[in-house]
């Protein structure tokens, strides 16, 4: 009988075990109610919500958890989160591009009725951050998520190297004007020309830095740049998803082999995949004169002690000969469907919508598309990139924010890369393989594509 | 046979025969069959829950058009049309092309490098279990230690490797780009790979050079062979099964190589080096074809099942020999 008498003290055991277990997962689910789990990316401006939100805590009672992911693997890790209906975020800062998706999947709580309730007014959002962070449809008073974070492509300069007399002498025999920070592409490609190989303080500099990266998004954000401004639109404005002629445009494919000129004459060498970070750590090292990157990561550089404060100068995306626009970044902050806690979630988001907390909010290294913020008039004289910033929120154009963006996204990263940085092929070409991609997927999504 | 209980023989012996057997089973406990399948059962569960259902389910979804990005879109069955959407893709076939020529370069370099290691590994030397140890250690890294590492060493401006090449070609470090160049990055992942792999093949190699008896050595010393003829003669022929179990143990590693590429090139420049395993990758969590994906894992692992029952048919008859 031993043997079963220790069997059963074994199960007896085990059960116990589990009931203890089960009583103190119990009370930690408990403890937990009074806590949020908010996911965004890591960077810069997380660190500064991060900050803020100890404010929401100290005023609601409750806590605060963040769930932070690099960049490279954002929109992979949570995507999957939300496609496979995980509880691990209440609240989540989606990238503008998810909210197609997010919103015909049921993944982002709609906010219409809280946003009613709580008397918050997309009115006073900035328009391309509403359009861009929160309606699904665009341009329907659908809204899903509430504008958190305005961010643009925009370039910063080495504004000291800029100042210095033998240099613009030089530049001034060279090209017959000034040096001065570049307003078209042409301008930009010339000076970027100009700095290429130059020594300055027994170092070899070089012109520009831009966005080359394959795998997530990184030369798409870059090359849109350059293809807006030629004159490339997504589709046909007065014929949604027709994209011949449009997309491959001969004007677009002169904006692409722009950029690919841009990438030959005037990067430094093996900036074959390079995104954000390298960007920052070229620019921080002394390496380029002149650098692309998000507006989000500029506090940082303007802190930095040996490129920021009066060595660095900020500048908006150049015209090119058909446009001005700007590749548009940034976030909005949504209620995860699946979360068991949506009701302290949006207590955040109510919170967050203040214009107190708004102004906080950019005062310490977040931006705010909140209107009462950026169009206060002491707003341009904030920061020495306010300026900047708010003329790149007026011209922004956003990539295809449809639920098969990942596909669209994946799709053009491979083109654009292969032509750029791999010299496969010509621009048209790439641009014609691209629409056959997206009409592709646009297809299978269900969509009436036009042929002309 | 596991006795947990003796039964009482007198109330055994008051009962009819079937009774007597089935209360004797009962009383005894499990017998050895069932205690086999006690022990079995779980790893059988695991295997079944972790790998044959979703071996199953994947089956299934290749012949629809899930899409998990747009789950809110009726599921459709689409018959074959993922394998023929596949099978008909020029670039699919070029990611295939490409993994080949990866496989062939990485697994021949390893061969003939892990070989000659072993070979040398094998003589008695002064620091031998030192230069055995260090040899063996990039094979016992992570390969997100060895693609991170890698990255940096490569780095045209930063990165050591530049300047040794510079070293020895006089070509400026700064000039070119091991992992940006489409005349070089295929290499590169070649010669990672090789560094990272070539002591394995080594390990596998000396277990094989350890195998032989000396006296097949002594005897060849008697018929005055020379070490060359030796080597051709005993060491290379009895060596053989074991080079080949490394071939096939690398070739399929490699064939699904994913982590220390997508790290040092992403697939990149254009998709230079996208291996069809990044392609599966895109396709099934970036892209989120779900159908499509589990259609183009199937062929996959058809290809890899296929050639690796070929190949170890080749093997046993290499050993009969």
């Amino acid at each position: 009988m031993r043997t079963f008498n220790c069997l059963g003290s074994s199960a007896a055991a085990t059960v116990l075990g589990a009931a203890l277990l089960g009583m103190f997962g119990g009370g930690e689910a408990a403890a937990q109610s009074k806590q949020l789990t908010l996911c965004w990316a890591a960077w810069d401006p997380a660190n500064a919500l991060v900050e803020l939100g100890k404010d929401f805590t100290k005023q609601s009672g409750i806590e605060m958890k963040y769930e932070f992911v690099p960049w490279t693997s954002y929109a992979d890790r949570f995507l999957n989160e939300l496609n496979s209906h995980g509880k691990l975020c209440d609240l989540i800062i989606g990238d503008s591009q998810w909210i197609g998706g997010a919103a015909e999947n049921k993944w982002y709580v709609k906010l219409n009725d809280f946003f009613d309730k709580e008397k918050i007014s997309m009115d006073d959002f900035v328009p391309a951050t509403v359009v861009g962070y929160s309606q699904w449809p665009k341009n329907s008073p659908n809204y899903w998520a509430l504008p958190a974070m305005a961010d643009a492509v925009g370039w910063t300069y080495r504004k000291d190297w800029f100042s210095r007399p033998e240099i613009q002498s030089a530049f001034k025999a060279k090209h017959g004007r000034d040096l001065a920070p570049p307003k078209t592409y042409d301008e930009l490609k010339q000076i970027a020309e100009f700095f290429q190989g130059r020594e300055i303080d027994g170092k070899k500099v070089y012109g520009a830095y831009i966005f080359t990266e394959r795998g997530s998004e990184g030369i798409t954000m870059g090359v849109t740049n350059a293809l807006y401004n030629y004159g490339f639109s997504y589709d046909n404005p007065k014929k949604p998803y027709q994209m011949q002629g449009i997309v491959n445009s001969s004007d677009a494919a002169k904006g692409l082999e722009f950029y690919k000129e841009l990438y030959k004459c005037c990067t430094a060498p093996g900036m074959t995949n390079a995104y954000m970070q390298e960007g920052l750590d070229a620019f921080k090292s002394g390496q380029v004169a002149m650098q692309m990157n998000w507006f989000a990561f500029f506090p940082g550089l303007y802190k930095d002690p040996n490129v920021g404060g009066d060595k660095i100068g900020f500048f908006v995306n150049p015209a090119g000969p058909n446009a001005h626009f700007t590749q548009l970044g940034g976030q909005g902050i949504s209620v995860v469907a699946t979360s068991d806690r949506k009701n302290d979630a949006l207590a955040y988001i109510k919170w967050f919508a203040q214009p107190a907390v708004q102004q906080k909010w950019w005062q310490i290294g977040g931006y705010s598309a909140l209107k009462a913020v950026v169009d206060a008039p002491d707003f341009p004289k904030s920061a020495a990139f306010a300026p900047q910033f708010l003329e790149s929120m007026g011209i922004v154009k956003d990539f295809w924010a449809e639920p098969s963006y990942a596909q669209l996204l994946l799709d053009m990263q491979k083109r654009v890369h292969d032509y750029v940085v791999a010299d496969k092929g010509t621009a048209q070409q790439a641009l014609d393989l691209l629409v056959k991609d997206w009409t592709k997927v646009f297809k299978e999504q269900g969509k009436q594509v036009a042929s002309q | 046979m596991t006795t947990i209980l003796q039964p009482d023989d007198a109330t055994i012996a008051g009962m009819s025969e079937p009774a007597r057997s089935r209360a004797t089973r009962r009383v005894r406990g499990l017998s050895d069959r069932a205690i086999a399948w006690l022990f079995v059962a779980p790893t059988i569960a695991l295997l079944l829950a972790i790998n044959i259902f979703p071996l199953v389910w994947m089956i299934r979804l290749s012949f629809t058009s899930l899409n998990l990005s747009m789950s809110y879109l009726p599921l459709r069955f689409v018959g074959l049309d993922n394998f023929r959407d596949i099978l008909t893709d020029e670039d699919v076939w070029f990611r295939l092309q490409t993994t080949a020529q990866f496989v062939i370069w990485s697994v021949a370099l390893q061969v003939v490098i892990g070989y000659g290691l072993a070979l040398l590994i094998n003589r008695q030397f002064r620091g031998h279990s030192f230069w055995t140890t260090i040899i063996l250690l990039p094979m016992m890294l992570s390969p997100a230690v060895v693609g991170n590492f890698w990255t940096l060493l490569l780095q045209p401006q930063i990165g050591p490797f530049n300047y040794v090449i510079s070293l020895f070609t006089g070509v400026p470090p700064s000039s070119f780009s091991m992992t940006g160049q489409v005349a070089l990055a295929p290499w590169t992942i070649v010669i990672v790979d090789t560094w990272m792999w070539a002591p394995y093949v080594m390990l596998i190699c000396l277990a094989g050079l350890r195998s032989i008896p000396d006296y097949i050595y002594e005897a060849a010393e008697v018929d005055r062979a020379s070490p060359w003829r030796q080597f051709w003669s005993i060491t290379l022929p009895m060596t053989v099964p074991f080079l080949m179990l490394a071939v096939l143990f690398r070739a399929i590693e490699n064939f699904k190589m994913f982590d220390m590429v997508n790290l040092l090139t992403s697939g990149g420049p254009g998709s230079t080096t996208e291996l069809v395993s990044i392609t599966l990758k895109r396709a099934a969590f970036e892209k989120w074809r779900t159908g499509y994906s589990s259609a183009l894992a199937i062929i996959l692992f058809v290809t890899v099942f296929g050639a690796a029952n070929i190949y170890v048919k080749a093997l046993n008859k290499v050993k009969q020999r």
